[in-house]
């Protein structure tokens, strides 16, 4: 034989997918090790300023570590009298439903043995601050709504982008945490 | 009571049940069929009164027995169901025991007792046929509806008739949803619906009913064992659907065109508010998207087969929902004065004393095949291939069954034999 077809090439987005469908099945099995706690812990600095810690969390049965203890901060913009020393908490909301999705985009990528070149996001929170600063009981505290648009390069048609984002929205925990109504229990002392 | 003997117990007299009886006479198998109501009790009793099946009429074939009437592309209503199963017991000579409940079925020595409220059985194999639909899927936050508020679901809703004047809130939007939806809205009342993930697809493409493309193309007949996550495929919800003579469409895009109002998935009933996710849109888009795909796995399939008859792809138009949709729904002060929970069905099995069932309540099973030896189910979703969700799926999952039972049973007389 004189010629042979070449191999596809693999696709790699950097996401190991054979992982997470085998977690999914093992988790299928022993449910209990499916239920996670996640943490946060958060100090006082002045004025608006807080400073909060990401470490330690439970999974799979036992505690697990992140690498190393990430610090992520909060603050309000000078405009609000803040120190502005930090995103506003509403901004890192944002952010986190940007790399829940994006991480989703990835895992759901890989999954569909489709190559990703890029994914850029930007979003928007569209706020009425009145309902913050207790100026209109009609408006909420938080956002009306949000935007957030995606561009993606990967080798796939415009219809298997879409359904790339679909699928992402669908899975994420974030986006579903902003879309659906949580019970958020607040103690103190 | 004296204890009966019979080599299988089917216990069930729906399609599946009577397809089993028809299979294990075939196989000269001795065996009764227990009932705890009468022949094709389910569509008796657990139906509401416009409903057609979904299914055109030439897929209410069962083994032995192919749909002789005379509209072949029409649904058959309730009543003709019934009459459709019963006619069914009688060619398929099905040795049923009505009246009969079965109340516990625990392995004994060489076999199984199946205890009843008519007295006992012991039987060395048995099939559960009863039903994959016997019980409303309530989700846990129905805890938080307003008392006052009334909740039914579509096995024991009937009619608009039955209802107050008041707003109707339906949960889900699967075929029996946007069926009662659809009904409640036409009667006068105000209508919301809340669906969470969907399936879409039209009542006909391209001149023929969906079902007629399901079983052309091959869709039907995906086993089991090859889909790609066979937990998700077995809970997937019905496609939006109804079976009417004049073969209309239903989805959310008719229904709001009848003023109903489609919101999110409900996730939380906080003070009497109803509380709905705004991710409305993407599940609208998913399910746009699902159908395209499907469509073009159609279109393909034509292509390839020669059966594109000349009628050119029609394709639907995407659904739009309203852009803010309503989050909150205050039950009570917004006059809504029924819930219906079309939120899915679950099978019974409390009756099933063998470890065979999982934590959710569900029989693991390989095919029907559970890990007792002589247990079988019959008539779930997928059970062996997507056409076992359908009464269309019987007739080879009965066969299947009953050849793995005669071996089983094979086995045992030819170990029976082994000198020990
Ligand atoms: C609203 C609705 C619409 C549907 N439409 C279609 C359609 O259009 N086309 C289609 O192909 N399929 C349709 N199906 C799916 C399926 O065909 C039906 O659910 C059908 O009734 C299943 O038949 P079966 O014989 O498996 O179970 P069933 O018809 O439910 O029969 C089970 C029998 O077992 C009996 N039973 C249960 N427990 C016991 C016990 N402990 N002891 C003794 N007897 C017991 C019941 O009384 C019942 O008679 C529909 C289902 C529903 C709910």
């Amino acid at each position: 034989m004189t010629i042979t077809e070449t191999p596809a090439a693999e696709v790699d987005n950097g996401v190991n997918s054979d992982a997470l469908l085998a977690a999914r099945d093992q988790l299928r099995e022993a449910p209990e090790a499916a239920e996670f706690v996640w943490r946060a812990t958060s100090e006082w600095k002045s004025g608006t300023h807080s400073v909060q810690t990401i470490e330690h969390f439970d999974g799979l049965g036992t505690d697990q570590q992140h690498k190393s203890a990430y610090v992520l901060e909060g603050d309000h913009p000078a405009i609000f009298a803040g120190s502005d020393e930090a995103p506003t908490p509403v901004e890192t909301v944002l952010a986190a439903l940007a790399g829940c999705l994006t991480a989703g985009i990835a895992a759901v990528a890989q999954n569909r043995k489709i190559q990703l070149h890029s994914v850029t996001a930007t979003l928007e929170g569209k706020h009425n601050i009145l309902g913050i600063l207790g100026g209109d009981p009609d408006v909420r505290n938080g956002f009306n709504e949000i935007d957030v648009h995606f561009d993606v390069k990967a080798d796939a048609t415009e219809e298997e982008i879409a359904a790339l984002v679909a699928q992402s929205q669908k899975r994420s925990a974030v986006f579903d945490a902003l879309t659906n109504p949580t019970t958020v229990n607040v103690s103190v002392g | 009571m004296a204890q009966k003997h019979t080599t299988t117990v089917v216990i069930g007299a729906g399609h599946s049940g009577l397809a089993m009886s028809y299979r294990l006479r075939e196989r000269g198998i001795d065996h009764v069929v227990l009932e705890r109501g009468q022949i094709a009790d389910s569509w008796r009793h657990g139906r509401w009164d416009s409903l057609r099946l979904l299914t055109p009429n030439w897929q209410a074939e069962l083994p032995g027995a192919r749909y002789s009437g005379t509209d072949p592309d029409g649904y058959l209503t309730m009543p003709e169901v019934v009459d459709h199963i019963v006619d069914y017991a009688r060619i398929a000579s099905a040795p049923v025991v009505s009246s009969t409940a079965v109340e516990r079925v625990s392995a004994i020595d060489g076999g199984y007792r199946v205890q009843t409220d008519a007295g006992e059985w012991h039987a060395k194999t048995v099939v559960a046929a009863t039903g994959a639909c016997t019980l409303p899927n309530i989700p846990a936050l129905a805890d938080g509806v307003p008392a006052g508020v009334r909740q039914l679901s579509p096995l024991d809703y009937r009619s608009p008739a039955m209802l107050d004047d008041g707003g109707v809130l339906v949960v889900g939007a699967s075929a029996s949803g946007v069926q009662l939806a659809e009904e409640i809205a036409l009667s006068g009342r105000r209508v919301v619906i809340s669906t969470g993930e969907h399936v879409r697809m039209p009542r006909t493409y391209r001149g023929h009913d969906i079902f007629w493309w399901m079983h052309h193309a091959g869709v039907l007949d995906e086993r089991y064992d090859e889909v790609d996550d066979i937990v998700r495929a077995r809970h997937v919800p019905s496609p939006q659907l109804i079976g009417s003579p004049e073969r209309r469409e239903l989805h959310l895009g008719t229904l709001q065109d009848h003023g109903v109002e489609v919101v999110g998935r409900l996730g939380m009933i906080r003070d009497g508010v109803a509380l709905f996710s705004g991710g409305l849109a993407n599940v609208t888009r998913l399910a746009d998207l699902k159908q395209e795909r499907l469509l073009d796995r159609f279109d393909e399939w034509a292509l390839q087969s020669g059966r594109a008859d000349g009628i050119p792809p029609h394709r639907p138009e995407p659904v739009t929902v309203p852009a803010q949709p309503r989050l909150k729904l205050d039950l009570v002060a917004e006059g809504i004065s029924t819930i219906i929970w079309a939120t899915g069905f679950t099978a019974d099995y409390s009756w099933l004393d063998v470890p065979v069932v999982d934590r959710k309540g569900r029989v693991v099973h390989d095919g029907g095949v559970t890990e007792a030896k002589g247990l079988y189910v019959l008539g779930t979703s997928l059970l062996r291939r997507r056409r076992s969700t359908y009464i269309n799926g019987a007739a080879q999952d009965s066969d299947d069954l009953a050849a793995h039972l005669d071996a089983t049973l094979a086995g045992d007389s030819r170990a029976a034999r082994v000198p020990a």
